[in-house]
């Protein structure tokens, strides 16, 4: 039952959700799920210079990602506009720009579809090297990152007070975004990827007791979402991106029902309370 | 003059922080401007004034938070500050202990940890998420966690908010001894009248500027303080002094003579100097400002304005 290409899909989905785990907690805490949408929408964009100049589209899909959220914190610093709204047109505007370029070049043909919803099932050998190896990396740099970024997660003024930089920070977090979107994107495509980074983090809040617990579930349960999507998919024959995405918001559910909130978190908080 | 005072200033008399002249601009409006002070080992400064006088806007500046468009401000190489900020709102998607809490910026062993938080009257919270703190339990948090770090320099921005009154006095009690025992300085921004009074080396006005200074005794028992207050409103009388100036809503600052300018200055020629209404006249000492060197001009941009980080 276990065909190779599935496999590699599993491998590379597992992978990618392990990464994308404590990252998401950090999109939720902070509040930039709208952020991170923007980012993995200027990716086709990234797709469209990729092709159009024959570049590795891992590398334009990372630059201009990076580039679309550089270009919200100038905006953002003039303050003409609220950050939701600047968010809005440039979200829209990057992924319409990405389609009418892609429209524009008669001479290529791509499938939109396996780039907008994923195609894990086409997942190569050298795709696994690259999702684990920048996986391994993110991670890395999260670790080293960890005690800056949670603090100025609770307060910049504090963070900067006391010797933190939040600023370089907040910029490093935005560099591990865009390559986590350059890297997830062939997994379950543009339109899904900030599920991934959302969904499994906001599952874990329930039974996380502290950032760092939360983080390690999240991953956890991304990897669950992974291998239930793929295996739903194989057996209902439904896209596979979907797939996953529909298994993540599954075990989101489950996880609302009281009789599973047995959570140690708010126990302890409210006996220390009373 | 300036330099040379400033030259003195960041070698001599451990001074931890020090802030000449140090002016913030937001949107075309001063949001302070022609602040000087500074803080020294074992010190206690409050900062007092209105609302939107710039007490949290000032202590920012000191500590690095917002840098300022004219003036400096230099702060002791390796200077270690412990910050408890006004405001703090922590979204509750991030599951936060008191422990953790405790342990934001920087490692701590368990013992100092759990000293911190005895200290401060919440040892038993050390396991509590810090969402389901009351206003007053979180406020001892962030002072526990402040005092943890063994700083230099704490700065405490209405540290005692919320908290209960037989607690405020304890609290108050707690920073004068972490004072006394480390030697550290302190600002803080306070408005409880007694805690100014009893337990603050320096008390600075703030409105816009620094419109007045001195320590709490002088300031209570100068000639002015008792003809105008009379001796029943002892610890009021710091804070309730007629203000010679009002901050219009368009940013433009009304001066007691009756002038409308566009900016709040010390140099504005509008101030006590001249009009005699103010009951600290006694307590602080004009040259400190420097208002001979420049009196009526504006400043030119600081030069060095960069440098505030060294």
């Amino acid at each position: 039952m276990l065909d190779d290409f599935f496999t590699r899909a599993l491998v590379a989905g597992i992978g990618v959700a392990l990464t994308a785990g404590p990252l998401g907690c950090f999109v939720v805490w902070r509040r930039m799920a709208y952020f991170g949408d923007t980012m993995a929408h200027s990716a086709l964009l990234g797709v469209a210079l990729s092709l159009f100049f024959q570049i590795n589209l891992l590398v334009t899909v990372f630059g201009v990602a990076v580039a679309v959220s550089l270009l919200l914190l100038m905006l953002q610093r003039r303050q003409s506009l609220s950050a939701d709204a600047l968010l809005g047109i440039l979200s829209h505007s990057a992924l319409a720009i990405g389609l009418v370029l892609v429209a524009f070049m008669t001479w290529v043909r791509i499938d939109l579809i396996a780039f907008l919803f994923g195609d894990i099932l086409a997942v190569t050998p050298a795709d696994i090297g690259l999702i684990w190896g920048g996986g391994v990396l993110v991670l890395a740099a999260l670790v080293f990152l960890w005690r800056p970024l949670i603090a100025s997660t609770v307060s910049e003024d504090v963070a900067e007070a006391e010797g933190m930089k939040p600023a370089r920070a907040r910029l490093f977090f935005m560099l591990l975004m865009a390559l986590v979107i350059a890297i997830a994107m062939k997994i379950v495509g543009i339109m899904l990827i900030t599920s991934l980074l959302i969904i499994p983090a906001a599952t874990a809040r329930r039974f996380s007791s502290s950032p760092e617990v939360m983080a390690v579930l999240a991953s956890l349960i991304g990897a669950l979402a992974v291998i239930g999507g793929l295996f739903g998919s194989l057996h209902y024959d439904t896209p596979s991106g979907p797939s996953i995405v529909v298994a993540a918001l599954l075990l989101f559910i489950l996880s609302l029902f009281p009789a599973l909130g047995k959570n140690t978190a708010e126990k302890a908080g409210n006996q220390g309370v009373r | 003059m300036l330099m040379t005072d400033r030259a003195l200033g960041a070698q001599s008399e451990n001074r931890l922080v020090s802030l000449t002249n140090a002016g913030l601009l937001r949107d075309g409006r001063w949001l302070v401007r022609g602040v000087d002070f500074s803080i020294r080992r074992g010190e206690v400064v409050t900062l007092i004034g209105p609302n939107g006088a710039g007490k949290s806007t000032t202590a920012k500046l000191a500590i690095g938070v917002l840098r300022p468009n004219e003036g400096t401000v230099e702060r002791m190489q390796g200077l270690r500050i412990g910050y408890v900020p006004q405001k703090l709102a922590i979204d509750w998607t991030m599951p936060l202990s008191v422990r953790r809490l405790m342990r934001l910026t920087g490692p701590l062993s368990d013992a100092d940890l759990a000293s911190a938080l005895a200290a401060t009257g919440i040892p038993h919270l050390v396991d509590a998420e810090v969402r389901h703190l009351s206003g007053g339990e979180f406020q001892r948090a962030l002072l526990a966690r402040a005092i943890a770090r063994k700083p230099d320099l704490m700065v405490l921005d209405e540290p005692v908010q919320g908290v209960d009154f037989a607690g405020e006095s304890a609290l108050y009690e707690l920073i004068r001894e972490i004072r006394n025992s480390t030697g550290c300085g302190i600002l803080m921004i306070s408005h409880d009248l007694h805690m100014v009074m009893a337990g603050t080396d320096t008390v600075i006005c703030l409105n816009g500027h620094v419109c007045c200074r001195g320590t709490p005794e002088v300031v209570s028992q100068s000639a002015d303080y008792l003809k105008l207050f009379g001796g029943h409103s002892r610890s009021l009388a710091v804070y309730s002094h007629h203000h010679d100036h009002t901050h219009l809503p368009d940013g433009r600052v009304l001066h007691g003579d009756g002038s409308i300018t566009d900016h709040c200055h010390p140099d504005d020629g509008h101030h006590h100097h001249e009009v005699h209404d103010h009951p600290h006249d006694h307590t602080h000492d004009h040259h400190q400002h420097g208002h001979a060197g420049h009196e009526h001009a504006h400043h030119a941009p600081a030069t060095d304005r960069g440098n505030d980080r060294a």
